[in-house]
């Protein structure tokens, strides 16, 4: 009998991804959600700006309803996630892992970004076929660039919220709490000129704020390198924090025996 | 070789009263506990609901920290280096939750030996061997949602084993399964054990602990009444026979003119079903079965039994008398 190796990382990532999608795809009504999101987000786009929109507004429009859907996927279901998993009893088996906990919640909410791209894609497309929207970028190189990257630091932040899920049971509703402000806050719907001086800052520490940019300077003109830089600097310093987060945040679960429901 | 090693162990819980109003409710479920399990041994660890056997496991796979006092798991402190410990430890717990439901047993024990760090070359080997030892094998990919209870505690098993740990946890592991299945289960354990797994066993049957512990630890209240093996334990409540009278009437009236006869060491009531019986156990040696009878004149009876004593016995008494 040996101790067993240490788990790789990156395969443990990768393997968690894997399982957190199949999880997501085996669940029927959020796959009705993932449908029907996007094209609910889509149309409030184009109500809003529709009316007397040209064909750019509204892809402005639909690029912001569509990281609205990413957003929305990742902020409630990546931190309801963790608190199903409290609720069935996994969450403990997860912890008693001998890997980092940080490489066990990763992936649960990269998997729920992941679903986010699909609506985002959708989103662009239900905004191209029901509405007509002209969908051409001019910088495809950096828009293929800015969506994961997008994509991945609103999934750091859904890690952020996982990490603080484990320590406080009812955080769970953290995710909830925040989808609507950060809609406002990054402004996926209203530019964020508009909004009073006040929440700028947190605008500008919300990697959404610069990931949403990038994506819109780049399908519409305009210099995204700096927005797209800034999206991903806010994301690994997400990731940094979390990682450094959870393993204290564990032991003060452990402290505090929130790990299980009992 | 000493493999666990558990000394003046505390675990306090806080709980807030309500998330409004200040102040908080302890409760201490472990009180200061001492004990020490072999390399190789089963031992059991027995008590009421409410001892503190989960609590003191869940220190000892590091998912609760202790209030006080210090445990080793293999020579690792469980509170300095707990992912030593996790790289080693199995632990398995009964019920059914602590599975994926919506996917398969396969996808379940795949994310888990990632996890537990099986290389992903023996991976396969591994959980096909586990299937077959499990008894699931042809119905892994079935989703967890469509397994029995007995399936699913095969699976949770399974699980435990992956990554060969050398000290098994085992939280009533066979509570809710059949009596077939529970027999598998004893000699999945007994084999175990044979191939040199330390186990630490926790369970409510008590024929289940007499069949399988080397060594077993009676529990009360959070403190350790009583340690030793089986047969240590039985000759605990002295070699006296134990008489039992089913009694249709009121039984507890008539205890202390049984506790008064000569040879009686202790009688208590059980209620068993739809009628009570008295139970009567009596000093070494010693023959009650007459003075019982007599003392009970005029209460309708039922069956009368004789028997030598169980482990059942042994902790009934060990655990009232804490
Ligand atoms: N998370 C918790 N918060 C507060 N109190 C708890 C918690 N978990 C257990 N307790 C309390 O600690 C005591 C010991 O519980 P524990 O689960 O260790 O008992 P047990 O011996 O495993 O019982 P059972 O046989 O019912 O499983 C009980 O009084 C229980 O109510
Ligand atoms: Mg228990």
């Amino acid at each position: 009998m040996s101790a067993a190796p240490a788990a790789s990382i990156p395969r443990v990532l990768a393997v968690g991804w894997w399982f957190h999608l199949k999880m997501l795809s085996r669940s029927a009504f959020n796959g009705i959600l993932q449908i029907l999101w996007p094209l609910f987000f889509a149309t409030i786009a184009f109500f809003l700006y529709g009316i007397d929109g040209d064909d750019r507004t509204l892809l402005y429009a639909s690029i912001g309803a569509s990281v609205m859907g990413v957003w929305s996927a990742v902020s409630t279901s990546g931190s309801g996630a963790v608190q199903r998993e409290r609720w069935q009893g996994t969450l403990e088996l997860l912890v008693a892992a001998p890997v980092p906990l940080a490489s066990v919640l990763l992936p649960v909410t990269t998997a729920m970004a992941t679903v986010g791209l699909y609506s985002m894609v959708t989103t662009l497309l239900w905004g191209r076929l029901l509405f007509g929207i002209d969908v051409s970028i001019e910088h495809p190189w950096l828009f293929a660039f800015s969506v994961p990257a997008t994509v991945l630091a609103i999934g750091m932040l859904g890690f952020l919220l996982s990490v603080t899920v484990v320590r406080y049971r009812s955080a769970w509703a953290l995710g909830n709490a925040f989808e609507l402000p950060v809609w406002l806050v990054s402004g996926f719907l209203v530019p964020i000129s508009i909004l009073p001086d006040w929440v700028r800052p947190i605008s500008w520490v919300l990697a959404p704020t610069w990931g949403v940019r990038a994506i819109r300077e780049s399908a519409l003109g305009g210099h995204p390198l700096p927005d797209l830089l800034l999206c991903l600097l806010l994301g690994t310093v997400y990731l940094l924090v979390g990682v450094f987060a959870a393993e204290s945040i564990l032991r003060s679960a452990r402290r505090n025996a929130s790990l299980s429901l009992s | 070789m000493t493999v666990i090693e558990v000394s003046s162990l505390r675990r306090i819980y806080r709980t807030r009263i309500s998330p409004w109003r200040r102040g908080s409710r302890e409760v201490e479920a472990v009180r200061g506990i001492d004990f020490a399990v072999e390399r190789g041994e089963l031992f059991g660890l027995l008590g009421p609901n409410g001892a503190g056997k989960t609590t003191t496991i869940k220190m000892l796979i590091t998912l609760l920290l202790p209030t006080s006092g210090s445990a080793r798991v293999l020579g690792h402190d469980v509170v300095e280096d707990p992912r030593a410990v996790r790289r080693r430890v199995g632990y398995v717990f009964g019920g059914d939750r602590g599975l994926y439901e919506r996917l398969s047993g396969l996808d379940n024990l795949r994310y888990f030996a990632e996890l537990y760090g099986v290389p992903a070359r023996e991976q396969k080997a591994r959980i096909a061997e586990l299937l077959e030892l499990a008894g699931l094998a042809g119905r892994e990919k079935e989703r967890v949602e469509g397994y029995s209870r007995g399936m699913r505690q095969r699976l949770h098993i399974a699980r435990g084993l992956l990554h060969k740990p050398e000290v098994l946890f085992l939280d009533e592991p066979s509570i809710g399964i059949d009596p077939v299945g529970a027999r598998e289960l004893r000699t999945t354990v007994a084999d175990l054990r044979n191939a040199g797994t330390t186990v630490l066993l926790t369970t409510h049957y008590m024929f289940e602990a007499d069949e399988l512990c080397d060594r077993i630890a009676v529990i009360a209240d959070g403190r350790i009444v009583a340690e030793g093996t089986p047969a240590e334990l039985k000759s605990r409540v002295g070699e006296g026979s134990v008489v039992e009278v089913e009694v249709f009437g009121d039984a507890g009236s008539v205890l202390p003119a049984l506790r008064a006869l000569s040879g009686v060491r202790s009688a208590v009531v059980e209620e068993r079903g739809h009628s009570e019986v008295i139970v009567v156990r009596a000093e070494p040696g010693a023959e009650v079965t007459q003075g019982v009878l007599g003392a009970l004149d005029g209460i309708s009876l039922g069956r009368v039994a004789t028997r030598q004593p169980t482990l059942e016995d042994a902790y009934v008494e060990l655990v009232e008398s804490a």
